[in-house]
């Protein structure tokens, strides 16, 4: 296991070294020009000195490798400071990245305000859908062509076409406007401190998670049922249900652990794809999670703001698929020694 | 007894020739796509949405941009159908303008995503040394932060692509051609499936000792033979390059405000979701229509084309 590990964390190095790539190169070969922004009364030696200091000169891979070094080892130390507040070698020297716009603040200081929010609605929909879809795709499947399985069938299409603007939309709509069972809108000065606003809190993060599950279960459920589907017709089951195991037994013991197996590489795959969708849904709610930090930037041309968002999401989704392959190693043997 | 046998059976032949229907694979698709009532479900709605886009114009000829602030915010009545905007302009108009606009970039970055997906698949598949390196590139693709870096993208290369080819051609140029970039590995996945279970039968291996070239082996004798998941693949990728131009356009990183395609209703509308929900909810509609039925069609095509599935 130790090996398989081991294995799977170096061949992540080169996925994370391709996606930070295809993020440099965007930039580096966008047609905007960081020292567009400059007063335009600025003679241009100066412009040329600032472009210089900035290392625009240079040949791309050494902007690459300095890039990869700011955003690979300093921003990381950085973060981890922030984050215990124990000072790594010369904390007060190193290079930080710092947003043009929010008067000079370091870019970490601004993640870590906002990610917890995205990890909260992003996370407990993961869960929600998680928890509900895989059961319904087993069912689905144990009764193949029953009622419940075409309804699922049909709710899953319709799930995974409805876009999450739309429905979250819808939603606002129904329960905000018309139930006024919800608030409309997130409020992101609310501290958690004692039970109400616990409540309040969890109130308030129904509609997004809703709208993020909801998309979410019906990939992984169509996903789950045509494994289980799969794994039903093996000789496994017939065996284990010959040998005299309760049916409860043979379902939840062989077939569902044994479905669990492609669902869990669906789920880790998936990650992207939530991440786009919490982007989404954090704007139609105005959750003010790091995908709205994106949106802002993108929009008020924070180009050091976007570098780091984009970053955290590759490694996000980096860390995921290692978790994912790490997953599929313990629950399926054959892969760990092949 | 035996002459008399043999002048008979020819006859029965003949007879039951002229009888029996010509079945053909397309035909059979066809007859097995039919049974799926939601598959023909789908496909009735999405030629009903294509025709209405197409000859909508013709029926009801609105300019989608006359301003008519006297008219502002409008409900559904029988001289708007679908009600006016805040600056008054004819709703219907405007979805069908802007219906015109999303459908074609489904279908151009459709087309973008199978060139680059089939041919990516093609060769993974038949040609060995290609496949690692290939594939190894496709999964990396996959693992790309989708809308993040559509979006980034967008904002970056948008202003000069306007500038040089117009505000709608910089816009639908751009838009085709990310989202086609970004979104042909699931087909190159599904091709490269195919065509290495393709690559071991025996009319490969006839054509190889015949001496055909490569790559007429390609052209002529596999990639025919994959057609059906071609098909299947690009029916899915339209409705995902749909959904994801107006999710684009909803973050107000797609088609600029001016150019009404269904996304960007949603986005410069949705501030009056409350006072005046139909601004929202046909352009709305309207989408989740069409993904909905181009994807009930797509699973439709998937089990009437899929072998496996028929008896």
């Amino acid at each position: 296991m130790g090996t398989y590990i081991l294995r799977r964390i170096l061949t992540a190095i080169p996925t994370l070294l391709f996606i930070s790539f295809v993020i440099f190169a965007l930039l580096a070969l966008s047609p905007g020009d960081p020292t567009a922004n400059l007063p335009p009364s600025l003679p241009m030696e100066i412009k040329l000195q600032i472009r210089e200091s900035l290392g625009m000169n240079q040949p791309m891979p050494i902007r690459y490798v300095r890039w990869l070094q700011q955003f690979m080892i300093n921003e990381p130390i950085n973060a981890f400071e922030k984050a215990t507040g124990i000072s790594i070698g010369d904390s007060e020297g190193r290079l930080r990245i710092t947003s043009w716009t929010a008067r000079g603040k370091p870019v970490i200081d601004l993640v870590f305000e906002r990610l917890p929010q995205t990890l909260w609605v992003v996370g407990l929909a993961y869960l929600l859908s998680i928890v509900i879809a895989v059961p319904v795709g087993v069912y689905a499947a144990y009764r193949q062509n029953s009622f419940f399985d075409q309804a699922s069938s049909v709710l899953a299409v319709i799930g995974f076409s409805l876009p999450t603007f739309f429905t979250g939309v819808l939603v606002i709509q129904i329960f905000a406007v018309w139930l006024g069972w919800f608030p409309s809108l997130y409020n992101t000065t609310l501290r958690v401190t004692d039970f109400d606003s616990f409540l309040q809190q969890l109130r308030q993060m129904i509609m997004p998670v809703m709208v993020l599950a909801f998309f979410q279960v019906a990939t992984v459920s169509r996903f789950a049922r045509s494994s289980s589907i799969e794994n039903l017709r093996q000789d496994y089951v017939r065996t284990a249900r010959s040998k005299g195991l309760a049916e409860r037994m043979v379902v939840t013991r062989h077939v569902v652990r044994n479905s669990m197996i492609p669902v869990v590489t669906l789920i880790a795959l998936g990650i992207p794809g939530i991440f786009g969708g919490a982007i989404v849904t954090e704007q139609i709610f105005a959750v003010n999670g790091i995908g709205q930090l994106l949106i802002i930037s993108i929009q008020s041309n924070d180009l050091p703001v976007v570098q780091t968002v984009l970053m955290i999401f590759a490694v996000l989704v980096v860390v995921f698929n290692l978790i994912a392959d790490i997953a599929y190693g313990i629950l399926d043997p054959r892969i760990r020694y092949n | 007894m035996s002459i008399s046998a043999g002048t008979a059976t020819p006859k029965l032949e003949i007879g039951s020739a002229t009888k029996r229907k010509h079945r053909t694979l397309w035909g059979d698709a066809w007859v097995q796509f039919r049974r799926n009532r939601l598959a023909v479900l789908g496909l009735t709605l999405i030629v009903l949405i294509v025709v209405g886009v197409l000859a909508g114009p013709f029926l009801y000829p609105v300019d989608p941009k006359q301003i008519n602030i006297l008219e502002a915010s409008a409900p559904p009545s029988m001289a708007h159908p679908f009600g006016t905007d805040d600056l008054g302009r004819d709703m219907l108009a405007r979805c069908i303008y802007g219906g015109r606009i999303s459908l074609s970039v489904g279908m151009a970055a459709m087309l973008i995503a199978m060139l680059v997906g089939s041919t990516v698949g093609l060769l993974a598949g038949y040609v060995s040394k290609l496949d690692n390196v290939l594939m190894r590139f496709t999964d990396m693709m996959l693992t790309l932060p989708q809308i993040p870096l559509l979006l980034v993208a967008m904002s970056l290369f948008r202003d000069p692509l306007r500038m040089r080819f117009g505000l709608e051609a910089g816009a639908f140029l751009m838009v085709v051609t990310i989202i086609g970039i970004f979104g042909w590995m699931p087909t190159a996945r599904m091709v490269r499936g195919s065509v290495l279970s393709l690559k071991r039968k025996e009319f490969v291996e006839a054509a190889v000792n015949v001496g055909v070239h490569s790559s007429s082996i390609m052209w002529r004798h596999i990639l025919p033979n994959t057609m059906a998941i071609i098909i299947v693949a690009a029916t899915l990728s339209v409705a995902s390059a749909i959904l994801t131009e107006s999710t684009l356009s909803f973050l107000g990183l797609g088609f600029p405000p001016d150019v009404p395609t269904w996304g960007s209703l949603l986005y410069e509308n949705r501030n009056y979701m409350v006072k005046a929900p139909w601004m929202v909810m046909f352009p709305g509609i309207l989408i989740s229509v069409t993904i909905l039925a181009i994807n009930f069609m797509g699973d439709g095509l998937r089990d009437a084309l899929d072998p496996r599935q028929r008896q």
